[in-house]
């Protein structure tokens, strides 16, 4: 089981019926170029079971309506609809309150909206915001933003070559001047688990708060936020097998309190004059204007599903293939794996010997194996490792050995075609 | 439908020969105008450099990373542009750039160039072939800001 957090007790977990999970996916039962799909580019998204799109559908075709105004049915109907996911976040997250959790987007909003409120308001020239190296731009370019606007300064902590954070090195870059630690929970470029509990509690001794970026570690294992203590969470739904457009904020209530407003409009406020306006209370305070309802509703369906397979049993199924790829990976000359943390969730990235990431990717495509080829929006981490970019696959709860052979096969047969 | 033939078609043998030795490759010292091109997508870079003598190209290298489909590229593009006058390459450009982006012309006789035809049925590898002669394009303009293939 891979452990997304300390906490995680290592459960027997209950083995998964990965056709019947399958069945829920009718999309992957096609074939692509004449091959069965294969689709392995889960860390880029997701694929959405029929209870999603089926909630989605019953929303537009039900009770369609905007929320938190109206005094008719449709409107208390959408509304609880939409109130109901916040709390099935809540749980899933298992945060304090309710209203500790925002919808937005997705982590890159969710990241801005820290960057922007928090930081804004907070932060003087000079002050400074740890990061790592394994980051996803989403979690570079907002504080880089940030810097443009009040002087702050990053640090960043570097990886070995196994692609983990080195501790003792992060260590040191916190500093009387550390103000905010950033980092991913789950690297999408390797897979490396950061070490999120031992990174709070080293924060917190020096009374820094910590961002986790969550968006590879959601769908991927149990998240506590109180276990973790981490200040603010981050992830997306479409990684989570809920629809795109909708994503996740949580911040402790202490902070979000604290923070101004990021964007004005309807929803956001008690009451307006032209003199003055009074902010409504949380979270409502962070979700200007009318947000993506349907995909909040496809988002609470999504956890449903997602809780009902249980977490325990995703992440043994996928850490079972894992280990199944790495194993055959390492069969395979010429093969190189680029991340080989000891704690790594279900993301295997690579480089052929000879062909170019972006070769092997459609030579893959041409055997119907869907996989991602570049710098995975890590380019830092690619630097680190002298390369231009790796082959990744991802895997998912639906995903099967037979997929990983075929996985392998067209591995072999791109070698083969390239003459190495 | 064969799709090993597909790919047959976009890996032809000239572009393996290409991309494993590509001509042209390095810097070119004596160069007048230098270019840099960068796709985004998959973080491929490229830089061409020109040696423009009396309105032709008198020389052209180019160094950088990439797939196969942009080395081979750069280098077919480097020995068809090589010793041409300047408009007759911006010609070369807008007929190759036609080959693989648009079904409703008639190529012209491109030459060896035309082994990249097969691109034209792999839409997300467009940018790999023509990333080179953006570049291209832009050194003959003189043009600092680096191209890219958005
Ligand atoms: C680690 C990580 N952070 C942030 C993001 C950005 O997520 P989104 O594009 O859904 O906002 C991603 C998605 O690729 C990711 O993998």
């Amino acid at each position: 089981m891979s452990a997304i957090h300390d906490e995680v007790r290592h459960l027997q977990a209950p083995a998964l019926d990965v056709e019947t999970v399958r069945a829920d996916f009718p999309i992957l039962a096609q074939t692509v170029r004449g091959k069965p799909l294969a689709y392995l580019d889960n860390a880029a998204t997701t694929q959405k079971p029929l209870a999603v799109i089926e909630a989605e559908r019953r929303y537009y075709l039900e009770y369609n309506s905007n929320i938190h105004r109206g005094v008719h049915l449709l409107s208390q109907k959408a509304t609880d609809a939409y109130e109901a996911a916040r709390e099935k976040v809540r749980r899933f997250l298992n945060a304090r309150h309710a209203e500790e959790i925002v919808f937005v987007r997705g982590t890159t909003e969710a990241i801005n909206l820290v960057a922007q409120s928090w930081g804004r308001s907070q932060l003087k020239p000079g002050d400074e915001i740890v990061l790592s190296l394994l980051e996803h731009h989403s979690n570079i370019v907002p504080w880089q933003l940030l810097g443009q606007q009040t002087g702050t300064v990053l640090k960043v902590a570097p990886i070995n070559d196994a692609g983990e954070l080195m501790f003792e090195e992060f260590l040191r870059l916190l500093g009387p001047r550390t103000r905010l630690v950033a980092v991913a929970h789950v690297s999408n470029a390797l897979g490396t688990v950061n070490p999120a509990r031992a990174i709070v509690e080293a924060a917190h001794e020096r009374g820094v708060p910590v961002l986790l970026d969550g968006a590879q570690a959601a769908a991927h294992g149990p998240v506590d936020v109180q276990a973790l203590d981490c200040d603010f969470y981050a992830l997306s739904g479409h990684k989570l097998y809920a629809p795109t457009g909708i994503g996740v904020l949580y911040g402790k209530r202490e902070l979000l309190e604290a923070m101004p407003p990021w964007q004005g409009g309807g929803d956001m406020i008690r009451t307006v004059s032209f003199d003055k306006t009074e902010y409504n209370v949380l979270p409502h305070k962070f979700e200007a204007g009318t947000p993506n309802i349907a995909g909040t509703i496809g988002l609470g369906a999504a956890l449903d599903y997602v809780a009902g397979i249980g977490l325990e049993a995703i992440a043994a199924h996928e850490a079972e293939l894992l280990r199944h790829a790495t194993e055959e990976a390492r069969r395979i000359p010429g093969m190189r794996l680029v991340g080989t943390a000891r704690d790594k969730a279900a993301i295997l990235s690579f480089v052929l010997e000879g062909i170019h990431p972006h070769d092997v990717g459609t030579i893959l495509d041409s055997e119907g194996v869907a996989i991602r080829a570049g710098h995975h929006c890590a380019m830092p981490v690619m630097t680190r490792f002298g390369i231009p970019g790796t082959a990744r696959a991802s895997f998912a709860v639906y995903n099967t050995h037979a997929e990983v052979d075929a996985l392998m096969a067209a591995i072999r047969k791109a070698q083969k075609f390239f003459g190495r | 439908m064969s799709d090993t033939g597909d790919l047959r078609e976009l890996y032809q043998e000239v572009i393996f020969d290409h991309n494993r030795h590509p001509r042209n490759f390095g810097r070119l010292a004596d160069a007048n105008r230098v270019a840099e091109g960068h796709n985004p997508l998959c973080g491929d870079n490229v830089t061409v450099y020109l040696k423009l003598e009396g309105g032709r190209v008198a020389d052209v290298k180019f160094e950088g990373q990439g797939c196969a489909i942009s080395t081979a590229s750069a280098s077919l593009m480097s020995e068809a542009v090589k010793g041409r006058p300047v408009e007759e390459v911006e010609k070369l450009f807008r007929s190759f750039h036609a080959m693989i982006v648009d079904d409703n012309v008639a190529p012209e006789d491109l030459g060896k160039l035309e082994v990249l035809s097969g691109v034209k049925e792999f839409p997300v590898r467009v940018k790999c072939a023509t990333l080179p002669w953006h570049t291209l394009h832009n050194a003959l303009l003189g043009k600092h800001e680096a191209a890219t293939t958005e």
